[in-house]
C-alpha cells in the first residue's frame, strides 16, 4: 500500500523519512539479541505452572545429565539478589518480588528456574527435564474469585487523592436525564514483535547488560542495587527496540538472574525469553471495572459526573492507574465524584501498557456519553459541543490549548458525519448493518527532565547524545531534525546516538514524553552552541566556518540540563541516580493535554453477527507536529492498536487455576492487515508555547484512546445492542 | 523440545519403512495411534515443528518427505473422472490451480482462508487433514489433558472453552478440529489413499477422523508409519455449486469459530443431494448428514435452510463460553446455504 507523504500544516516541521528505516528493512539495525558477544552460553526459564504455594522439590538430575548443560539455576543457588523497590514506589522493578529469592510462588509464570547450556538446543532440552514439584494452594484469578481483596486507592497511597467537586450525587439525582451503567476492560499484553531479552556480559567487575529497554538509566541503577554494584560498574545498552509499548519499561526478574548466572559461569549469557514466558515474566495491563453516572439536563448539559473504577492488581504491589485524575478534565461537568479502588488477586504486578489510564478510563467515559447522547436524543458530537471546556471543572485551572472541537469538526467533515442516520439498525448495506460512532481521545502533555551532550563542527556536522530510546517511534529522526533545525544545519549531518546508559540520561519512554522532553533539552543545548558561536540562542551564527575562527577551536561540545518547571534542578541529578519524574497533565494552575476525535464505520452481518471496521478517521492536535511522518505513523498505529482493543485483544484466564491461556500470538489476537480498511488521518496545526520550550505535546499514545468506545458506539448504532465489555465478540451481538 | 533423529526419504515406500523401523528400533510405542508414533513424516512441518518445540509432541525420528514433493504426491490433476490431489502438494498451489478454482470452488476456497500466505506455502495437504487441535490445555504439557496423557483428565471441560468443540464430543475431550480443507474435502465424498507397511489402500474421508469418545489420543484412523498419498475427488455436477464460509473473530489468520463447505446439487428447484461439513464446532470435521437429509427433495429456501441448520446442531453440547458456536454454526450454515442455492454455475 502507497501513501502519500503527509503535507506540514502549520507549525509542522518537515515531513523527513526515519532515518534508521533502511536499516531496519535490511535487517542491519542491531536488536539487543543480535548483539554479537564471545562464546555465549544459552539459558532458558522455567516458569511456575502454579499461581500460588511454593516450590517444595526439584528434579534437576535428568536436566543436568544433558551434554553440555553448564548448570540449573534454581533459588537455592543463584546467590543473593537484593529488593529492589517496585516502580509505583520509586524504584524500577516491575514487581518487588525478589527474583529467585526462594520457593515461596506467587503468580502464575513466576520464574523458578533457569537452565544455562553451551547451546540453546540442550538448553531448552534440560529446561524440559526440569520437573518443578509444588504445594499448591487455590488462587484467586480475579475480581469475582474468592479471596480477592477491594481496597480504595486512598487507603493504600496517601498522595492520592480522588478529584471530586460538589455534590455529585444531589446533582445526579435531580437530573432530567442520566445514565448509569458498567463498563469493563480485559487483560492486556504488549506482545511487542521483538520478545524481550537480555545478555549480561563481564568484563572484570563491570557488567554489559544488552536488553530491549525503555529506560537505560532506569535499567542500570536498579540492577545495580539488585546485585550490589556501584552504578558506574553497570551499563545497560539498547540502541534499537522492536516495540515496547510499557513491557520493557521497568526492570523485570529476568535480568538480575541472567546477569548472576554470567558471573557464576565466566562467560556471557544469552537470555531470549519464550513468546509464552513474555505473558508472564514482563508486564501487562490488568483488567478494570467501572460504574459511570452521567446526569444531564435536557439541552445536554452535564450537572453530574460520577465515575468508579476497580483496577486488578496483585498481592505484592498497589499497582493502579487512577484514569479519573485526568477524565475529569474532560467536559464541563457541573459537579463531580470519583473513587478508584484496587483488587487484590494471586496474579503478577500488572504495569504500563500504551495510555494506562486513559484507555480503560475514557473508554468507559465515552461509551456513557454517547448513551447518554441517545438518552436526550442528541447528536454525539453536539453533545461533546455543548459540555466543551476551556477550564477544569474541579479546580478551575485553565487549558494551555485545547482543540477538541476543532478535531471534531474536522473529522465530521472528512468522514461525513451529517449523513448519519441516528436511528441503531437504520443503516444497511445488503445483509450487513452499517454503524457510525465516534468518541473523544485526550493525552495528557507530560514531560520528564533530560540531559543532552551536542558537539558541532565547523563542517556542518554534529552529534547529539542522549539516552533517550526511539521504540521504532521515530525518536532518532525527530531528535535530529530537533537539532538541525537549532543549529541551522542540514538534517542529514546530524548523527543522532541513544539507547545507551555511557549517554547523558535521558527520560523513560514512557508517558509520551520523549520528544517533548528531548526536543526541548536539544534545542537548549543547541541555543548554547549559538551563544558560544556569536550567534543568538535561536539563531545560529550566518558563517558557521567564520564562527569557529573567531572560537578558535576545531570542535564544539556543549551539555544540557531541561527541567519542566514544576520538579526544577533536582530533576536532572536524581535521572543521574536512576530516579524517574514525569510532570505534566492536570496542573495546579494549568492543564495541559493533546486530543483528537474518532469516527468509526463498522458493518455486523445480519446473521453470523462478524464486526468489520472499513474505515476509521482520526483528527488530532497534538502541538508542534515535529515531523508530520512519523506523527502519522504513531496515529495510524494507534488507530489500529485501538480497532484491536476494541475487537480483538483479550488475554484469557483459567479461574481456576489464575493462570493465562492463550499465551501465544496465534490466539491472542490482534488486527491483522485484513482487519484494517480506510484509516484518515488530519493532523489540526495547534500552538501552545506553554507546555515546554519546544512546544510540543506528547502523541505516541493519543490516538489508540477513546477508539474502543468509538467502535463500540458504532456497534450499537449498528445492531442496538449496547456491548459494554470489552473486547466486543461476535457472540455478544447473536440473537 | 527433545533430540532426534532425522533422515530424508527418497520415494514413499522408503518413507514408510523409515518410520516404521523407527517404531521397532525404540521402546513400545507410547500410544496405539498415529500422532503418537516415534517416527514421524516431516513435510512443511507447520504443525509438527511448533508441537515438537512445545514437548507435545517428542518423535524418536523424524521422516523428511519433503523430496516427495517432485514425484506424483505433489502432483494435482483434474479428469473427467474427477480430481487427484497428491498428499505432498502444497496448500497454496492447490488453491491456485485453475481446475480446483473452477470445478471445486468449495476447495479452493477452504485453502485461501486457511492459517496465512506463508503458512499455506509452506504446508502440504496431507499434512493438513491432519493438524491437531488448537486446544491450549493440549498444547501445554503442565495442564492435564487425555489427548496428550490419556486418563490425565481434560482441564478444557470447565476451563476456558470459547474454541472448543459443540458436537463430537465425549467427556474425555472437546478439543475442536481446527482445518478448513479437511471439511472441504468431506463435502465433496473424497477419498484418502494411504501406503503403509502393509501395503496401499484407501478411505473414505469420512472415515479418516475418530471422534475422541473414550480416546482422545487416537485421533486418526491411520495405523503408525501410514502415510497419506493422496485425496480423490468423484467428477460431478454439483462440485461447481460449492462454497466454503468461515467466521472468524479477525479477516485473516484465524481459526474458524464456525464454517461450513457446502456442495448442492440444485435440480429444477430442489434439492437433488448436498455435502454439508462444518468446521470450527465439532472434534472432527463434521458430516452434517441431517441437514442434509432435511433438504433433500426440497427447494432451498430460508426456511428449509433453518430447518437444516436446527437439524445440524439438535444433539450439540455447549459449555460454559462456546454457547454460542451452536448459533453462530446454524447462521453459518444457512448464509452459506443459501450463498450456494443463488450461485449462478455455468455447464
Amino acid at each position: 500500500m502507497n501513501r502519500p507523504v503527509p503535507e506540514p500544516k502549520a507549525n509542522m516541521g518537515a515531513a523527513v523519512p526515519r532515518r534508521d528505516a533502511r536499516l531496519k528493512v535490511t535487517g542491519q539495525a542491531r536488536y539487543a539479541a543480535d548483539f554479537a558477544v564471545a562464546e555465549p552460553a544459552h539459558a532458558v526459564l522455567i516458569t511456575s505452572s502454579i499461581a500460588r504455594g511454593e516450590v517444595t522439590r526439584l528434579e534437576l538430575d535428568a536436566a543436568k545429565a544433558v551434554p553440555g548443560v553448564l548448570e540449573i539455576f534454581t533459588h537455592e543457588n543463584i546467590g543473593e539478589i537484593a529488593e529492589e523497590a517496585f516502580f509505583g514506589a520509586g524504584g524500577t522493578a516491575a514487581n518487588s518480588l525478589r527474583p529467585l529469592a526462594g520457593p515461596e510462588v506467587r503468580y502464575a509464570g513466576q520464574i523458578v528456574a533457569m537452565a544455562v547450556a553451551d547451546s540453546l538446543e540442550a538448553a531448552r532440552e534440560a529446561a524440559g527435564k526440569v520437573e518443578v514439584v509444588y504445594r499448591s494452594e487455590t488462587p484467586t484469578a480475579g475480581f469475582d474469585d474468592p479471596g480477592a481483596e477491594t481496597k480504595p486507592v486512598t487507603e493504600v497511597d496517601e498522595s492520592h487523592e480522588d478529584p471530586r467537586t460538589g455534590d455529585a450525587q444531589q446533582a445526579y439525582d435531580s437530573a432530567a436525564v442520566t445514565i448509569d451503567q458498567r463498563y469493563t476492560t480485559p487483560t492486556q499484553h504488549h506482545n511487542p514483535m521483538e520478545l524481550y531479552s537480555t545478555t549480561a556480559v563481564w568484563e572484570g567487575d563491570r557488567l554489559t547488560i544488552y536488553e530491549p529497554s525503555q529506560w537505560v538509566w532506569g535499567l542500570k541503577h536498579g540492577v545495580a542495587r539488585q546485585l550490589g554494584l556501584d552504578p558506574a560498574q553497570v551499563r545497560a545498552v539498547s540502541p534499537y527496540v522492536g516495540g515496547a509499548f510499557g513491557g520493557k519499561a521497568t526492570v523485570t526478574p529476568r535480568t538480575a538472574i541472567v546477569a548472576l548466572a554470567a558471573r557464576r559461569l565466566k562467560r556471557p549469557v544469552k537470555l531470549v525469553v519464550t513468546r509464552d514466558q513474555g505473558f508472564t515474566t514482563a508486564s501487562y495491563r490488568a483488567e478494570t471495572r467501572h460504574r459511570v453516572r452521567l446526569g444531564a439536563d435536557r439541552d445536554g448539559r452535564l450537572l453530574s459526573y460520577m465515575h468508579e473504577g476497580w483496577e486488578l492488581t496483585s498481592r505484592m504491589d498497589p499497582y493502579f492507574n487512577a484514569g479519573t485524575d485526568n477524565t475529569v478534565h474532560m467536559y464541563d461537568a457541573g459537579t463531580v465524584w470519583t473513587r478508584v479502588n484496587i483488587v487484590t488477586a494471586d496474579r503478577n504486578t500488572p504495569g504500563f501498557m500504551r495510555s494506562p489510564p486513559e484507555v480503560p478510563y475514557m473508554y468507559a467515559l465515552e461509551a456513557a456519553m454517547d448513551e447518554l447522547a441517545v438518552a436526550l436524543r442528541m447528536d454525539p458530537v453536539e453533545l461533546r459541543r455543548r459540555n466543551d471546556t476551556m477550564k477544569s471543572p474541579i479546580s478551575g485551572a485553565r487549558y494551555t490549548s485545547r482543540a477538541l472541537m476543532q478535531c471534531y469538526d474536522e473529522a465530521a467533515s472528512a468522514f461525513g458525519w451529517a449523513k448519519r442516520d441516528p436511528a441503531p439498525g437504520a443503516m444497511r448495506d445488503g445483509d450487513w448493518l452499517v454503524g457510525w460512532g465516534c468518541a473523544t481521545a485526550s493525552y495528557p502533555t507530560q514531560m520528564s527532565p533530560a540531559t543532552a551532550r551536542i558537539r558541532l563542527q565547523p563542517d556542518g556536522t554534529a552529534r547529539v547524545q542522549v539516552a533517550a530510546h526511539d521504540l521504532g517511534t521515530g525518536a532518532y529522526t525527530v531528535i535530529g531534525q530537533q537539532a538541525a533545525e537549532s543549529l541551522g544545519i542540514a538534517v542529514d549531518k546530524v548523527a543522532v546516538e541513544l539507547g545507551d546508559s555511557d549517554l547523558p540520561p535521558g527520560p523513560v519512554a514512557g508517558g509520551s514524553v520523549t520528544t517533548a522532553s528531548v526536543c526541548s533539552v536539544v534545542k537548549l543545548a543547541c541555543e548554547r552552541i549559538n551563544r558560544r558561536l556569536g550567534g543568538t540562542g535561536r539563531r545560529p551564527p550566518l558563517d558557521l566556518k567564520a564562527a569557529f575562527e573567531d572560537f578558535g577551536q576545531a570542535v564544539i561540545e556543549d551539555y544540557a540540563e531541561w527541567s519542566p518547571p514544576a520538579i526544577g534542578p533536582a530533576g536532572p541529578r536524581a535521572m543521574y541516580k536512576g530516579g524517574l519524574k514525569i510532570v505534566g497533565g492536570p496542573m495546579d494552575d494549568k492543564l495541559m493535554f493533546a486530543f483528537g476525535a474518532e469516527f468509526v464505520e463498522v458493518r455486523v452481518h445480519r446473521r453470523t453477527r462478524e464486526i468489520r471496521v472499513p474505515r476509521i478517521t482520526g483528527a488530532f492536535a497534538g502541538g508542534r507536529i515535529v515531523n508530520p511522518r512519523t506523527a502519522h505513523s504513531q496515529y495510524l498505529g494507534g488507530l489500529v492498536w485501538g480497532i484491536g482493543s476494541a475487537l480483538h485483544e483479550a488475554t484469557e484466564i483459567d479461574r481456576r487455576a489464575a493462570r493465562y491461556v492463550n499465551d501465544d500470538i496465534a490466539e491472542y489476537l490482534i488486527p491483522v492487515n485484513a482487519d484494517i480498511g480506510e484509516v484518515q488521518i488530519i493532523m489540526v496545526p495547534e500552538e501552545d508555547a506553554e507546555v515546554n520550550p519546544a512546544g510540543v505535546k506528547g502523541i505516541g499514545e493519543l490516538a489508540n484512546v477513546g477508539t474502543a468506545a468509538a467502535i463500540a458506539n458504532a456497534v450499537y448504532h449498528a445492531t442496538g445492542i449496547r456491548v459494554r465489555e470489552l473486547p466486543i465478540r461476535l457472540e455478544k451481538l447473536l440473537a | 523440545m527433545q533430540p532426534f533423529a532425522y533422515t530424508r526419504a527418497a520415494d514413499p515406500a522408503m518413507a514408510v519403512r523409515a518410520a516404521r523401523d523407527a517404531g521397532r528400533r525404540g521402546e513400545a510405542v507410547p500410544f496405539p495411534g498415529h500422532a503418537g508414533a516415534p517416527g514421524q513424516f516431516l513435510g512443511g512441518g507447520t504443525t509438527l515443528l511448533d508441537l515438537m518445540k512445545l514437548d507435545v509432541m517428542r518423535p524418536a525420528l523424524l521422516v523428511d518427505i519433503n523430496g516427495l514433493g517432485a514425484g506424483p504426491a505433489g502432483r494435482i490433476s483434474a479428469g473427467p473422472d474427477g480430481l487427484r490431489l497428491g498428499a505432498m502438494a502444497t496448500m497454496a498451489e492447490t488453491e491456485a490451480h485453475e481446475a480446483v478454482r473452477r470445478d471445486y470452488p468449495v476447495i479452493a476456497q477452504a485453502l485461501a482462508q486457511a492459517a496465512s500466505p506463508q503458512l499455506r506455502n509452506m504446508a502440504r495437504l496431507g499434512g493438513n487433514v491432519l493438524q491437531r487441535t488448537r486446544c491450549a490445555y493440549f498444547r501445554n504439557t503442565s495442564w492435564p489433558c487425555n489427548k496428550r496423557r490419556p486418563g490425565s483428565g481434560c482441564a478444557a471441560i470447565g476451563g476456558q472453552n470459547r474454541q472448543h468443540a459443540v458436537l463430537g464430543t465425549s467427556e474425555q475431550c472437546i478439543a475442536s478440529y481446527p482445518g478448513d480443507f479437511a471439511n472441504a474435502l468431506l463435502a465433496l465424498d473424497a477419498t484418502v489413499e494411504v501406503l503403509g507397511p502393509q501395503g496401499a489402500r484407501s478411505l473414505p474421508m469420512a472415515r479418516l477422523h475418530r471422534q475422541p469418545g473414550e480416546r482422545p489420543d487416537v485421533e486418526t484412523d491411520l495405523q503408525p508409519a501410514e502415510m497419506i498419498t493422496a485425496f480423490t475427488v468423484p467428477a460431478a455436477p454439483r462440485t461447481r455449486r460449492s462454497l466454503y464460509l468461515k467466521i472468524r473473530d479477525r479477516d485473516s489468520y484465524a481459526f474458524a469459530l464456525a464454517s461450513a463447505a457446502v456442495v448442492l446439487d440444485l435440480a429444477d428447484g430442489r434439492v437433488r443431494g448436498s455435502g454439508i461439513a462444518l468446521g470450527g464446532v465439532a472434534t472432527i470435521p463434521w458430516r452434517a448428514v441431517h441437514a442434509e437429509e432435511v433438504l433433500l427433495g426440497r427447494p432451498l429456501t430460508e426456511r428449509s435452510a433453518e430447518e437444516a441448520a436446527e437439524a445440524a446442531f439438535a444433539l450439540a453440547i455447549p459449555r460454559e463460553h462456546n454457547a454460542f458456536k451452536l448459533d453462530l454454526g446454524r447462521q453459518c450454515l444457512v448464509r452459506a446455504l443459501l450463498q450456494a442455492a443463488e450461485l449462478e454455475v455455468r455447464g
